[in-house]
């Protein structure tokens, strides 16, 4: 009944402004325009940040990666012909951190490789990591086919090989090929495992298997390939000593990664001449991301928020007008005996459908913007129910708050003075 | 004198005592009413003339519950409705009494039903009840296929028929009307008069202003006003 009753009370409204319908049209436009763009902010909003988790966890939250770079002099130097340039980070580098580092749970060290690669009459230049079964601990990757690297394989330093799946399209290994052998540089490895590669990078932190094609245990790569590598450039050889290309670290509490990663900072500051390296931390990633959504939120926030006030101020403004062309109206409908609350009630509701049906038509708007920005730059929009909500409920509260003024102003007529306006 | 058969306080339906309304203009008073005492009874035909300024409508806003006393009593079905907040007032207007204006007073983008239906949706009812009732009221005026019609498609003596109707839609125990015919030629007024003079033969209280001696004489009694105070009483001969 009491149900009924408001359907009824919401028809009235709807009839009433339908009289007007341009009118009733440009008075909402304000709210659409308004919700559309808290819809479009929030969406954008919460697809940046749904990206930078995804990032994040491909990196691993508790996570340190310890790169080895060239240093700046000598980056100077290299270019002389027949230079050796020897830097990065070190195996002693790895046993410190590996070994009784405060909050350490577990470090992987990387050495990276090319080598000329065949896989029966296929043949390719592999990228390969010499790593440990840490590794695949760190940073977990679906395996597809066949096992990780092992610790036995490390202790027994087999010459096995766990391709990405990256690798393993280019050299045309399938799930077949396990057991079968590769030949890497000079040597044979035995294919064991193909495991799902990720790509992307956060920030300016590459995703540690990006451009990894082929895993091989680090001592096996150590004896067959060495520290020293040649990379064929325009002008000549150049030659480079590194004995390990990263450190990948794995902090037992993600509150202490911070920490951990200053720590180890200072104990290769107190063991490197140069600086060659560099440690980052994802999670200073997600706090810079979070922080980025955050400032963008208020910035977006508050001219939707301000575009919402707007919408708002035109809706009373009609309203007010309204109200004054209605006058005679109210005077007949409080002679009759209407109260002043049923008054205040009617002039609400018109105020509130208008503004709710602008926040539907603007939630459309606010829907397809997002739409239209992931299919023309890929960026990620996410329309979560709260993005859908939220906006609804501001623009109800919009038509209430804007609409009360006028309806009060409509409920203080004399119905006396009223009914002698012409 | 016309004798009834009910007790005195059964019989009087409105009670005026010393009524004073006073209009502040500036430092200067305009007495509106300045003390009237008058009692009407149940299902009397009033009329209430006089010159213009002499206080009339200020009267019938009085009566009709839209307007309060400055000082003095007002007893509606003995009940002092002087010192009733606007709520309360709102109130016996919606269930007792019903009005007629000269200018009509239609609302004039609802259609000649809605307007009938106005009280009753304040009264609560629902809507098939209402659609129901407004038909019936509108037989009774002579617009009973006009329901559909805007007020702008009527003429003044119909437009004057539906406002009857919605006067009449809460079932009121006085009618007011304030110069119903002032707007219309005299045959059409004439005929409004009819109508008032059948509902009055139906036993409603009626009460109306009007400027006319011919529509004047129609009804039982005639105040004169004078400067907010009544000159005189008459009754009709033919009453
Ligand atoms: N709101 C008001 N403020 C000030 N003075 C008022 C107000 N309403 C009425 N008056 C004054 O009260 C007096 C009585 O007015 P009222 O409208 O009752 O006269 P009336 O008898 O109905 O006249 P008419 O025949 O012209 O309709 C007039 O002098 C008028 O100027
Ligand atoms: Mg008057």
């Amino acid at each position: 009944m009491r149900q009924t009753k408001i359907i009824r009370n919401v028809w009235l409204g709807i009839e009433n402004l339908l009289l007007h319908k341009l009118r009733s049209f440009l008075t909402m436009l304000g709210v659409v325009f308004g919700v559309g763009s808290v819809v479009a902010m929030l969406s954008v909003g919460e697809g940046a940040s749904k990206e930078a988790l995804e990032q994040i966890r491909k990196l691993g939250s508790n996570n340190i990666i310890v790169s080895s770079i060239k240093s700046a002099e000598e980056e100077a130097t290299s270019t002389q012909h027949s230079h050796m340039s020897i830097y990065g980070l070190t195996y002693e580098d790895y046993r410190r951190v590996a070994t009784n580092f405060e909050g350490v749970q577990q470090a992987a060290p990387v050495k990276l490789t090319r080598k000329d690669s065949r896989l029966r009459e296929r043949a390719m230049e592999l990228r390969i990591v010499g790593t440990t079964h840490e590794w695949f601990e760190l940073v977990p990757r679906q395996v597809l086919a066949g096992r990780v690297l092992l610790h036995s394989d490390q202790e027994k330093q087999a010459p096995v090989a766990v391709l990405t799946e990256f690798g393993a399209r280019k050299i045309l290994a399938t799930e077949h090929t396990i057991g079968q052998t590769v030949r890497m540089g000079g040597d044979q490895f035995e294919v064991v495992g193909i495991v799902k590669s990720e790509s992307g990078q956060a920030g300016n932190i590459q995703i540690p298997d990006q451009e990894i094609d082929a895993y091989i245990p680090i001592e096996v790569a150590r004896r067959y390939f060495g520290d020293i590598f040649t990379k064929r450039t325009s002008g000549g050889d150049e030659r480079e000593m590194v004995e390990l290309h990263q450190i990948l670290v794995r902090v037992d509490d993600p509150k202490k990664v911070e920490a951990v990663a200053a720590g180890i900072e200072r104990m290769l500051e107190s063991s490197h001449k140069k600086k060659d390296y560099v440690v980052s931390v994802p999670l200073a990633l997600l706090k810079q991301a979070e922080a980025t959504k955050r400032t963008f939120n208020i910035v977006l926030g508050s001219i939707a928020g301000i575009s919402l006030v707007v919408g708002g101020i035109g809706i009373m403004n009609i309203m007010l007008a309204s109200v004054t062309e209605r006058t005679r109206e109210i005077g007949i409908r409080r002679a009759i005996g209407a109260k002043r609350k049923q008054i205040i009630y009617q002039f609400l509701i018109e105020t509130v459908v208008l503004s709710t049906t602008g926040g539907m038509i603007g939630l459309g708007v606010g829907v397809l913007i997002p739409f239209l920005i992931t299919y023309f730059s890929g960026m990620t929009t996410l329309i979560t129910l709260n993005g859908i909500l939220l906006p609804l409920l501001i623009s109800m509260t919009i038509g209430i708050l804007f609409g009360l003024y006028p309806a009060i102003r409509a409920a203080q007529v004399d119905p006396i003075i009223a009914l002698r306006h012409e | 004198m016309i004798e009834q058969s009910a007790t005195r306080s059964d019989a009087e339906i409105v009670r005026l005592e010393d009524a004073y309304k006073i209009y502040q203009m500036g430092t200067q008073e305009v007495k509106a009413l300045a003390g009237v005492s008058i009692s009407f009874k149940k299902g009397s035909f009033w009329a209430i003339m006089g010159p213009s300024g002499s206080g009339k409508s200020t009267m019938m806003n009085i009566l009709g519950c839209l307007d309060r006393l400055s000082s003095g009593r007002y007893y509606l079905e003995s009940q002092d409705v002087s010192g009733l907040d606007d709520d309360s007032l709102s109130e016996f207007r919606l269930r007792y009494l019903g009005f007629i204006f000269q200018s009509f007073n239609l609302i004039p983008q609802l259609t000649v039903q809605r307007n009938i239906e106005l009280p009753l949706y304040y009264l609560g009812w629902d809507a098939n009840q209402s659609a129901v009732r407004a038909k019936e009221l509108a037989d009774e005026v002579g617009l009973g296929d006009r329901l559909d019609h805007r007020p702008t498609e009527l003429s003044g003596g119909q437009m004057q028929r539906v406002a009857i109707a919605r006067a009449l839609a809460n079932d009121p125990q006085i009618i007011f009307a304030d110069e119903p015919t002032g707007n219309l030629d005299t045959r059409t007024g004439e005929q409004i008069l009819e109508l008032l003079v059948e509902l009055n033969g139906q036993g409603k209280t009626i009460i109306i202003v009007t400027h006319e001696s011919s529509i004047a004489e129609r009804a039982q009694r005639r105040l004169h006003m004078i400067d907010g105070v009544i000159d005189r009483i008459d009754e009709s001969s033919n009453a």
